[in-house]
This record gives C-alpha cells, structure tokens and sequence, in this order.
C-alpha cells in the first residue's frame, strides 16, 4: 500500500530527462538501484551490526570487570557458552572479542560508515542522478548481506565463530586444533571476508567512477565538497588494499583446507609433528597488515570529510585550509600504504627495518595535526550552532586529537615493545578510530537524516545521547590507558590469577560502568532514529542552511534526484558568512553574477566565464 | 587561461571503460600481492625446483593469439565489417577456452611428475598463481560470451563499440597478466 501511494507520488513529481515508470515493491525498497535507497539499507544493516556488536563488547566487559559474576540471566542468549556455575566460556569469550572486531571494523565502520555516506552524498554532492553503474551498486550491498548473513550463521556454530582475534593471526587461525573457534568458526568468516572485499571493492569502484565521470557543470575538482574528496581516497585506499587482504585469506583457506604450507612450519601437537614444511607465519602478518593499516585511514577517513562538512555549515565559516585538508588527506592516504610494519615491531624485525617504519610512522603526525588545528581554527569565532550533529562533530575531533597523541607513544619501536599487545593500544585505537569514526557517522546520520527520510530527528534526545556518549567513551577510555601502562594484556579472559593486578580491580569496574552506560545511551539514538522516520517533525528542503548541492533538492525526492535539470555549480561549496551578502550562506549553484554586492575582485573577473559552464555540453551520445 | 582549460565537457569517459581499469588495479594488487608473497618466501630458502611443463608455453601461445584475434575484431567492429567481426570473436572465445582446457592438462601433467598443491610452498604457489589467474580468465570469459552474444544479436557496430572495448581491455589485460606472471615463475623457480 505504501509503497504504491509514494510510487505514485513519484509520477507528477517527475519531468526532465529521466525516465520513470512504477516501481513494485521489490525493485524499490530491496533490489534497488537507487542510490539513496542503497545507502539507506547499508545504514540500518549498520546499526544493527553495530548494536550486535556494542553488546557483545557489554558481555565482556562485564566478564572482565567481576570474574565471579554469575551470567545465568545470560543462558536464555547464549545457552550452552555460560557453565553450569553462571560462568562465561573462556573460549567464547576469545570468539566474542574476534566478532566485536570483526563486526565494528568492517561491517560498521567500513559498510556502515563508507557505505552510507558514499551512496547518498556522491551523486547528491557532485550532481549526478545516479551512481556510474546502479546494478554494480546494487550486487555491492547484496554481497555485503550475504558476507553478513554468512558471519551471523557463524555465531550459531556448536564450535562457536572464529576466536583467533580479529587479525586471525596463523598458525592459531589455520589450525582447528588451537582454538574451537578456527575450525567451521573460522571457515565461515574467511568466506565471509572473501564476500565482503568483493561487495567494497564493486562498492569503491562504483564511487571513483561517479566522482570522477559524473559531475555536472561547474563541478571541478577544486570545487568539490571535502565530503566528496575523502569519499574518493577512501575509495582508492580500498582498491588497492582490499585485494592484498583476499590474497592473505585465500593462501590461509588453502592452508586450512588443502594442506599447503604457506604459513605453516615445524609444529608440533601433542607430540606429533605436523608435516608442515617451510611456511612463515610472519608472511600472513605482512600481507595482513598491508591491507589492515590502509583499514584504519578507510575508517577514518569518510569520518573526516563528514565533520568537515558539519563543521563549517554550523559554524557558518568556511572550511579554514580547503587545499590543506585535501592534501592531508592524500598524505595520510599515501603515508598508510607504507607503515604496515608499525603493527609488527614485536615480530623480531629487524631493528634498522623498525626505524624506518618508526619514522614514516610518525610522519603521519604531521598531515593528522594539519587536520586537526584547521578543524580547530574552522570553528575560531564562528557563529557556532550547536545541533546534534555539530556536537558529534565536535566530539570526534576531540578523540581524534587525544587518540592521536596516543599514537605518537605507540608509533616508536622502544615504546612500543613495551606497551605492545596491552590495553594501551585497545585504548588507543579505540578513541582515535573507533569512537571517532563512530561520532563522525552518528553525526553525519543527524545531519543528513532531513535529507534521507524527509523529516528532522529530535535534537533534544541527540544532545542526551551526545553528552552520556562523549563523557561515556572518555570514562572508558582512558583508564584504560592507565591499565595498559599497568601492564595488563589484550585478550586475556580473566586477569584473577595475577596479583599485582588486584591494585586495578577498581579501575576496570568503573571502565565496564561507563562502557555499560555508553551502549545502552545509544538506544536513545536508535529510538531517536526509528520514531523520527515516521513522526518526526518534516523537515524543509534546505534545514541547516547549507550550500552544497543535495540541498538544492526537494524534500520528496525520488530516483533522478533532481525533477528538472541538475544545477549547474559556480563557486565552492564554503561560502558562509560572506561579507556583503544579505544571507550568512551562498549555495554552490548561485552564480557569482547574482552576488555583486559580495563578490572579491577575483570572483568578478569569473563572471565572464559563467557563459562558459554555461554552455558545457554533455555528452549524451557515450553509450552506457 | 588556466580557468579555460578548467571548463571542459566533464562526462567524456565512459563509465564502463573507467570501470574496467580500476577492476584491473584491483587485480594487478592482488597478484602483486601475490608475487611478493613468492619472494618473500622464497628468499628464505627450502624451496624446490622443479620443470615447468611444455604445455604451459603452448598455453601461453594460444593466450597471445586469442588476444590478436580481439584486437582484430575491436578493429573490425570499428570498420563496421560484421561478418569478420563474428568470426574473430568467435575464434577469441575458442581460443580462451583452449587456454583453459590447456592449463588443467597443464596442471594434470604436473601431478604426474609429483607436483601437488600440498607440496613445499614453491609448487602450491604454482597452483595458487596459475589457478587465481584462470579464475580471472573465466571471468573474462564471461565477458567475453557477453561480447560475443552481442555481435551475434547486431548489437555492437560501427560507433556502438564501446561493449568490445571493454571487453578487449580486459582481455588484453590478462593476457599480459599471464605472460608477466609466467615470466615470472620462470625466472624466480
């Protein structure tokens, strides 16, 4: 019923150039081509990813935080996994650490984050009716759910799902003898994973080849938004990693299935010589963290571009460094392809080699401190406005600049030897990537939420959820910085057995308090989210005054995104607070001819050449 | 001045031949992968040696004919000249199938002289390269059929040629693919 009234609300809506004719149920809302509803359905696979995730993190947490505490409540979820005596698995507990990872760093922060943002914003932003290729779109998010599918079966597995640790690190991972979870467990994410790469890689080529063929008039590169340009070396960076980490995956399925040796060697099981010969597992490291360094910048590099366009649209100020941001950004995309050995300064590299990465390492400092401070000085005497959005904005630049301080530590080889494998690094990571990616995807969902279903989220509930979030990560995070210094390791089920960490007991109940709290906020968000789609408040076509170009669409928009012609684009995408002008915004698509009264000498003499984009043709004779 | 050259049609590219380029970076990282792989392992030592058998440069052949004979249909589709074009076509499928039934003798012929996959690294690297490459060939086999049943349906012609394009770079591609790599399991045995 539904579907058919919006379906045909559609037909008076649309003239132009499309073409468009009734769509059923199925070719809308599940085997779209629609780039909007594709990144619709990436987001909401992502949130439910990322509350599976988030409670799963709860769980340990709590085993971590009082080792005798009974989990009985707990059998009804996780049946056989909690003992007799109400005890946690320790086994399971090694799968629920691998899954958190798993689950929040590709299915949410790469899926969920790229996936969502890329699809709606490329074409909205760079004027374009549609992705380069919809059907590629399309197979891209059915893979993703199939890679999902194929990991949620995994969790139901007698053996419980893979528990080698995120980074299934061979020989735990290729042997089904070290570990319940590298046997079917661990079979099931390999295929999971293979899915999963061709799923991003269809995603990423689809976005280079939208941003770079599909603009409209006037959209040159130096008037993209930094949305767009982070989507793009995100995309790069996923093309050229992703297929190293196919290739370590498939030599580790022919290691576990077919008995090859590749990073197997000179082990032995109870007794028993395996007939392994001459592989090296430090091979799986290196092919491994060639992808999983790049990883790192896939996630938080859309986190950038989001909070660039949140920040200066609420801080009615240009983007302070428009060229700086974009070079950063490529620095940091270049930079990552050449650090992977930072994560492996404990494999008996040698020292020289350690040095090298150590150095270019730290270089990375520099283009992430560039960011930071533009972001800083963005927001210098602004006319802030503090909606949710601009506050999780806000919130990811601060953990990107604590976090990061904490990879200056981590990134020296001395350093790192001792603070490698604690919870130092879990921290770590945590804020600079985890919590910031996550706030800058929260953000974008609170900005762009008017923009996707036509109605405004409520702001009171966002400014609840944003301050129990923001104050909740830095109460988990850094005490656990304490801990780490402290010495206690990743990964370890129960730490009891040692004294010297009783002194810390402390610590680490009021790290799961917080982290408890922080989860179950963010269900103030989800319910926030589900009620606005319905009965939020509508929203108009342009809410936060911005000026890029998916703001120039109606609020009701269908597939073709714009119902006549797609505007043409004049000038770049931060002219806010401009003097002179009557508003404190100058959308993209508004020629310099139309504002002389704001116009710098410069921006006269481009008048001249509006004819010019004017008169662009297109070439619609390239046949598709 | 600069501001002309600026404003420039944008949509020029086709998309499908931009596509195909990147799918061809996406594998050229992986066998890069691959390769280095080979001789990071390599170097460090308890590697065998063994023959590589003849079949493999008839296979190598084939493959370098069935990429002459898609240069010459892309040629022949441009010119408009239909009648080549379906034979040509035909012949470059033929011969990406020959490649395919070449290279499973090829690996037949290997186990006979006590090659296996699950032998020291050096021979399962053999496999793992041969065999991710005829992944791809089938892929490009695909296309290839999807190219083929076009002509034979009149689809592709003079000025509508771009699907024969696309498919001849990606063909071409491996093709190069396979003579980089085999030179490369020559030289680095």
């Amino acid at each position: 019923m539904a579907a058919h009234s919006i379906a045909e609300g559609h037909g008076h809506a649309e003239h132009g150039h499309e073409e468009h004719h009734e769509q059923g149920f199925f070719s809308k809302y599940i085997f779209s081509l629609d780039h909007k509803t594709i990144a619709k359905q990436y987001l909401i696979s992502g949130i439910l990813w990322a509350v599976l995730g988030g409670l799963m993190s709860v769980i340990f947490r709590l085993q971590l935080a009082f080792p005798d505490m009974d989990m009985s409540f707990l059998k009804p979820v996780l049946g056989h996994w909690i003992n007799e005596s109400g005890k946690l698995d320790n086994n399971f507990y090694l799968a629920l650490v691998t899954m958190h990872g798993t689950i929040m760093v590709f299915f949410v922060l790469t899926a969920g984050l790229s996936g969502t943002f890329s699809n709606l914003l490329i074409p909205l932003q760079v004027g374009a009716r549609d992705m380069a290729s919809g059907f590629m779109n399309m197979i891209s998010y059915w893979l993703f759910f199939l890679a999902g599918v194929i990991m949620f079966t995994s969790l139901f597995l007698p053996h419980g799902p893979a528990g080698g640790g995120w980074v299934i690190y061979p020989p735990l991972s290729a042997l089904e003898e070290a570990n319940p979870g590298s046997g079917a467990g661990m079979t099931l994410w390999l295929v999971s994973m293979a899915i999963f790469i061709a799923s991003s890689l269809l995603g990423s080529i689809n976005y280079v080849t939208t941003i770079l063929n599909l603009r409209t008039r006037g959209m040159s590169m130096d008037k993209l938004p930094l949305t767009i340009w982070s989507f793009l070396f995100t995309a790069i960076l996923g093309i050229l990693s992703f297929p190293v980490l196919f290739s370590a995956a498939l030599l580790l399925i022919f290691d576990r299935s077919f008995g090859t040796s590749f990073y197997l060697s000179d082990i032995y099981i109870q007794g028993q010589a395996l007939p392994n010969q001459g592989g090296s597992p430090i091979l799986f490291q290196h092919l491994f963290w060639f992808l999983g360094h790049p990883e790192v910048y896939i996630v938080i590099l859309p986190a950038f571009g989001i909070s660039s366009e949140v920040i200066s649209t609420n801080s009615r100020k240009p983007i302070f460094g428009y060229k700086a941001m974009i070079l950063s950004m490529l620095g940091i995309m270049f930079l990552a392809f050449i650090v992977w050995a930072h994560h492996m300064f404990v494999t008996g590299m040698n020292p020289f080699l350690g040095s090298i990465f150590m150095l270019l390492t730290l270089i990375i400092a520099v283009p992430s401190a560039v960011k930071g401070f533009n972001y800083i000085t963005t927001l210098w005497r602004g006319n802030l406005i503090f909606t949710p959005a601009m506050l999780f904005a806000i919130g990811m630049v601060s953990f990107f600049v604590s976090g990061g301080l904490t990879g200056i530590i981590l990134g020296n080889a001395a350093l790192d030897i001792q603070l490698h494998d604690t919870y130092f690094v879990v921290a770590h990571f945590h804020l600079v990537m985890g919590s910031a990616a996550f706030f800058a995807m929260i953000a974008g969902v609170y900005h762009w939420f008017p923009k996707m279903y036509g109605r405004m989220m409520n702001s009171t509930l966002g400014y609840i959820h944003f301050w129990i979030s923001f104050i909740g990560v830095y109460m988990v995070f850094i005490p656990m910085h304490y801990v780490g210094i402290a010495g206690f390791p990743r990964r370890y089920y129960q730490w009891s057995g040692f004294k010297v960490f009783d002194t810390f007991a402390d610590l680490n109940i009021v790290i799961t308090v917080a982290a408890v709290i922080t989860v179950f906020a963010q269900f103030i968000f989800i319910y926030n989210f589900f009620y606005s789609m319905f009965k939020g408040k509508k929203a108009s076509a342009n809410p936060w005054k911005s000026n890029t170009l998916e703001w120039t669409t109606p609020v009701d928009l269908g597939h073709g995104n714009w119902p006549g012609e797609i505007p043409t684009v004049y000038r770049w995408p931060y002219d806010y607070s401009k003097p002179g002008a009557p508003d404190d915004f100058i959308p993209q698509n508004v020629p310099f001819s139309a504002t002389p009264e704001s116009n710098t000498p410069e921006e006269n003499d481009l008048i001249a050449k509006e004819k010019e984009i004017e008169n662009i043709k297109f070439d619609y004779s390239i046949p598709d | 001045m600069t501001q002309e050259q600026h404003i420039k049609p944008i949509y020029t590219v086709n998309p499908w031949k931009f596509i195909i380029w990147l799918f061809i970076i996406s594998i050229i990282m992986l066998f890069a992968a691959f390769t280095s792989a080979y001789l990071v392992r390599r170097a460090e030592g308890n590697w065998t040696e063994f023959e590589i058998p003849v079949i493999f440069y008839f296979s190598t052949a084939v493959l370098l004919i069935s990429s002459l004979t898609m240069h010459l249909s892309v040629k022949a589709a441009k010119k408009d000249d239909i009648a080549r074009l379906r034979t040509l076509i035909t012949v470059t499928m033929v011969g990406g199938i020959a490649f395919l039934v070449l290279q499973v003798l090829g690996w037949q012929e290997l186990q006979k002289a006590g090659i296996y996959v699950k032998g020291n690294p050096a021979e399962s690297f053999y496999y793992i390269l041969t065999g991710t490459h005829l992944f791809h060939i089938i892929t490009g086999l695909g296309v290839l059929l999807y190219a083929f049943y076009s002509t034979f349906r009149g689809k592709i012609r003079a000025g509508n040629t771009t699907q024969i394009e696309v498919c001849a770079t990606y063909w071409h591609f491996l093709d190069i693919l396979w003579v980089y790599l085999f030179l490369f399991l020559i030289y680095f045995r």
